[in-house]
């Protein structure tokens, strides 16, 4: 009886997206694995004063989140606009890339993707100035996260 | 979306433009299915052309993948409700070019209906028996047949000791099938179907409804009714009966192609007896029409069909079915929606907010989780700019103004909507509208909704920006500043009891103290209550507890994760401190008392204490019916705090049972393995045998877990229904003796709440429904609060 009718049902919101962690310690099959079990969101484009509390009321719309790591500044220690969200089950972290990803938070439309599992270290941005990658380069004013892009400033 | 002439699909078996290493024969079902599903969508063809032409394909490949189509056509009819006459003219075109396919088809419909009554898929089953209704009107199946198979629905009604909710389905599947078939039914068998008519009457009289109330989103009856679905539908139906089944909103295709259509032959139904009721079967349960909007709401435009027409019926149908297909999509959802067949002749936009806040604010649940509806109605306001948002902003002032009699459920889930929705428009509101709540007690339900909502906001925002957010005389409803309440931190004229003791803690866990050191500097703690028997000091200590735990949560107050950290390093003395249950109950209070202005940590923090095993779920029940709560007892976040502690009980019973579960399975499979294996090595016949040896132990330890978890559960549903048994008894006693109105705010909120634990967790309160009977709800209890039950008992029934 059951046919699933692929050609409608599309689930697209939770399928994984390209970004693959170049740190990650394995090789594309692994963490492809991963990403397809996880329970783990990645979140971007939040603002640095965004706190753990505010986080913690949006995700768990979803469901009970168990655990919230604020992205930090390798060398300021301080929030710099990301951060990891794992829940309990996949189910409710699915939901999650459902409907609260691109929806605003603190005013800001963010962005979550499947990430393959936290880990020590991951916690910090990679770019050189301490920060996330894309607030080197990027080349407009953004007062909730630093202002320009450190290359900017530098120049 | 493909837009294929259809001249192109008679080459199936052309060359694909890519190279694969798929076989053809995948690719060209899978280009059917595709064909077929995306029939109907937004096309340059019209409707009947792209009929025609896949009708054409369809035949020509009828020869090769007769089974694959016969499949796809079932699954659609199925799983896509909201384009039944589309698939049912095409079903139609087929049938008239070949007939035993036709006849194929109607009987793997008749298959498969079976299966889904079989399977409790009664909605997917309610759509076949719509689908099958349908085909009458394409001339594949015989009126006089269909009429049959509804006699017999209807007959169910007479079945004996059976749930009402079983003669209920069979009722349904018959009216709901009459929009669509009503007309050519009467036309060939009016006597047949009066009598059904009659039937249907009489059942409808005599069915019992004591299961409405709790299932009303608005007591009042003005200015909507909260009408019994079944009651509704039969109002529409005739209704309908009585406009000589003019019926001008539902799409059909058929109509084009009926001089083809009738020239075909028709099938029979074969006789259909629906399957017997057995106990595993699960029924839906019955529910209430939603209704806020009525002709008078549209201000221009098409007018709203009327709350008993026809219409209102297929259209509300046909949004709930296509949210139901595409609610993992909310941008293909929100498009869907809004491109609904024949809507320029209807108000639309009233038409998908009422259908939406119906599904969010449905008893016993949504039938999708929550922040489905945000993100929906967030999508609907992008792709509608002009005149969305003004519908939405309408109908949540119409909420507004009807809070008073609106369900606590209802309202809890509405705040959570609006606060949320709120937060992705920088909380543009017209605060100023609702300032005839500031002049209510605040306890009312217009200020303690704007107040929860105002509470809400700040969680996914910050207290400044709530107090920018609101006029100034808003401020008596503006949330506290989140900030904690050490009291050892100020100077007090008398010293508190504790007070040097807290120093002390806090220097030792500066200087990086163990649980065994802290445990140490606590014992010189003196103990208010303490016995003179008590030499070891270790009885319950409200004072250990209070200088402990306020010290800690103080010097971990930055945030939940400074919290969590200190709660884990310090496990094991909250352990010692909380090893009675004045013990748990204690560090809750102290808890409480640290972060009153902070209900979200208090929140956060309590689910940590339960998971760590600190203090078990009964403790907090316990705790949140204490006189200590009772000022708060109304407020959002406690009955959060509740629904959450109990969902973690079942949640944790689940676990446990999956794993007996599981446990067992594998000791199936070993022995089945051992019995294949027998007359093997002696030495692989032992290790086998201690393999199930052990199993067999897991599996005793396992069932011993789900025992002690359950009944653990069942404990917990007892602790609370007994404690709302006393405060509402309370309540009524002193109201009766005093001569006062029982129905005051407070009131209404707690026989709510008390209906709320009834509704969210009823399948697994279904299982303990003996014990409450003979412990709690007995006859002897006042009736008001035993109606909450009876209730709650009439809707499995």
């Amino acid at each position: 009886m059951s046919i699933k009718l692929n050609a409608l049902f599309s689930d697209s919101y939770v399928d994984i997206s390209q970004y693959r962690d170049q740190h990650f310690k394995g090789n594309r099959y692994e963490q492809e694995k991963l990403l397809k079990q996880s329970c783990t969101l990645y979140v971007g484009n939040l603002s640095f004063y965004t706190t753990e509390e505010q986080v913690h009321e949006l995700f768990s719309k979803s469901g009970d989140v168990k655990r919230i790591i604020i992205g930090l500044d390798k060398v300021k220690k301080t929030a710099c606009g990301f951060c990891f969200v794992e829940y309990y089950t996949r189910a409710d972290a699915e939901n999650a890339m459902r409907f609260i990803n691109g929806t605003r938070l603190d005013d800001r439309i963010i962005r979550t993707d499947w990430d393959a599992g936290f880990k020590e270290g991951r916690q910090f941005g990679r770019g050189k100035s301490g920060g996330q990658v894309r607030d080197e380069y990027r080349q407009d004013y953004d007062p909730a996260r630093g202002g320009y892009g450190k290359l900017v400033q530098k120049s | 979306m493909s837009r294929r002439r259809h001249s192109d699909e008679g080459d199936a078996g052309s060359q694909p433009h890519k190279r694969r290493r798929t076989s053809e024969p995948i690719e060209i079902e899978d280009r059917l299915e595709s064909l077929i599903c995306r029939v109907g969508e937004k096309s340059t063809s019209s409707l009947e052309s792209n009929l025609e032409g896949l009708a054409g394909v369809l035949e020509a490949d009828l020869p090769n993948y007769k089974g694959k189509i016969l499949r796809i056509l079932c699954a659609v009819a199925r799983l896509l409700p909201e384009k039944l006459t589309v698939y049912t003219t095409l079903v139609g075109l087929l049938n008239a070019r070949n007939y035993n396919f036709g006849g194929e088809f109607v009987e793997a419909m008749i298959r498969q209906l079976k299966e889904t009554l079989k399977s409790n898929l009664y909605s997917e089953a309610l759509y076949l028996v719509r689908f099958l209704s349908d085909l009458v009107n394409c001339h594949v199946i015989a009126a006089p047949s269909m009429v049959a198979m509804f006699e017999n629905f209807v007959s169910v009604t007479q079945e004996e000791d059976i749930p009402q909710v079983r003669s209920d389905w069979y009722v349904y599947a018959v009216l709901s099938s009459l929009p669509w078939v009503g007309k050519e039914l009467y036309e060939k068998k009016d006597v047949e179907m009066d009598r059904l008519f009659n039937q249907i009457e009489g059942y409808l009289k005599r069915r019992q409804k004591t299961h409405v109330p709790m299932l009303q989103v608005w007591t009042a009856e003005k200015p909507h009714p909260q009408e019994e679905y079944l009651d509704c539908l039969w109002a529409q139906v005739q209704k309908l009966k009585k406009d000589r089944w003019q019926e001008r909103h539902i799409l059909r295709p058929y109509i084009a192609f009926d001089s083809v259509l009738c020239e075909a032959l028709q099938h029979n139904l074969p006789p259909f007896t629906p399957p017997a009721h057995s106990d595993d079967a699960v029924y839906p349960m019955p529910h209430v029409v939603f209704r806020m909007f009525d002709y008078t709401d549209a201000p221009e435009g098409p007018v709203m069909p009327g709350s008993h027409s026809v219409e209102r019926f297929v259209i509300e149908e046909n949004l709930h079915c296509i949210i139901k297909s595409h609610w993992r999509e909310r941008k293909t959802c929100a498009a869907q929606l809004l491109s609904y067949p024949g809507r320029n002749k209807i108000p639309l936009n009233y038409h998908i907010v009422e259908v939406i806040f119906g599904e969010l604010f449905q008893l016993p649940s949504p039938p999708h989780i929550d922040v489905m509806y945000t993100a929906l109605l967030i999508e609907l306001c992008k792709l509608q700019p002009g005149s969305l948002p003004q519908v939405l902003a309408q109908a949540t002032e119409m909420m507004y103004m009807r809070l008073d009699t609106m369900n606590t459920t209802c309202i809890d889930r509405l705040l959570n909507w609006f606060s949320h929705h709120l937060s992705n428009f920088q909380f543009r509101w017209s605060w100023d509208d609702w300032a005839d709540c500031l002049t209510q007690d605040i306890e009312k339900p217009k200020p303690k909704f704007v107040k929860e909502v105002l509470e809400k906001c700040m969680r996914l925002s910050y207290h400044q920006r709530i107090v920018d957010i609101v006029p100034p005389s808003f401020s008596a409803l503006i949330p506290a500043n989140p900030v904690c309440s050490y009291k050892y931190e100020e100077e007090t004229e008398i010293p508190l009891p504790g007070l040097a003791m807290a120093t002390t803690v806090s220097n030792a866990i500066k200087n990086r103290a163990s649980n065994e050191e802290i445990l140490i500097v606590l014992k010189d703690v003196p103990n208010p209550n303490q016995d003179d028997d008590d030499d070891e000091g270790d009885g319950f200590n409200p004072l250990k507890i209070e200088v402990f735990l306020q010290t800690l949560l103080h010097l971990a107050a930055k945030s939940f994760s400074h919290s969590f950290s200190a709660l884990a390093k310090f496990h094991e003395v909250l352990k010692n401190l909380t090893e009675s249950d004045e013990g748990k109950l204690h560090i809750l209070r102290v808890l409480y008392e640290f972060w009153r202005n902070h209900p979200q940590m208090i929140s956060v923090l309590v689910d940590k204490l339960i998971r760590t095993q600190i203090v078990d779920c009964a403790a907090v029940a316990n705790w949140i019916f204490s006189p200590e709560m009772a000022h708060d007892f109304t407020r959002f976040y406690v009955w959060e705090i509740l629904h959450s502690t109990i969902r973690k009980m079942n949640k944790h019973v689940q676990k446990i049972q999956k794993e007996l579960d599981e446990a067992k399975e594998k000791l199936e499979k070993q022995q089945n393995k051992k019995q294949r294996d027998s007359g093997d090595e002696e030495d692989m016949e032992k290790n086998s045998e201690d393999e199930e040896g052990q199993l067999e132990e897991q599996i005793e330890r396992l069932q011993e877990k789900v025992e002690s978890a359950q009944s653990e559960q069942k404990n917990l549903f007892l602790v609370i229904f007994q404690r709302f048994i006393m405060l509402l008894t309370e309540h009524l006693v002193r109201c009766e003796t005093s001569g006062i109105d029982i129905n005051t705010s407070w009131y209404k909120n707690c026989i709510e709440r008390l209906q709320q634990i009834f509704l969210m967790h009823h399948v697994i309160i279904q299982q303990y429904v003996g014990t409450l009977e003979n412990l709690l709800f007995t006859a002897e209890l006042d009736h008001h609060i035993l109606a909450v039950y009876q209730q709650f008992c009439a809707l499995q029934l």
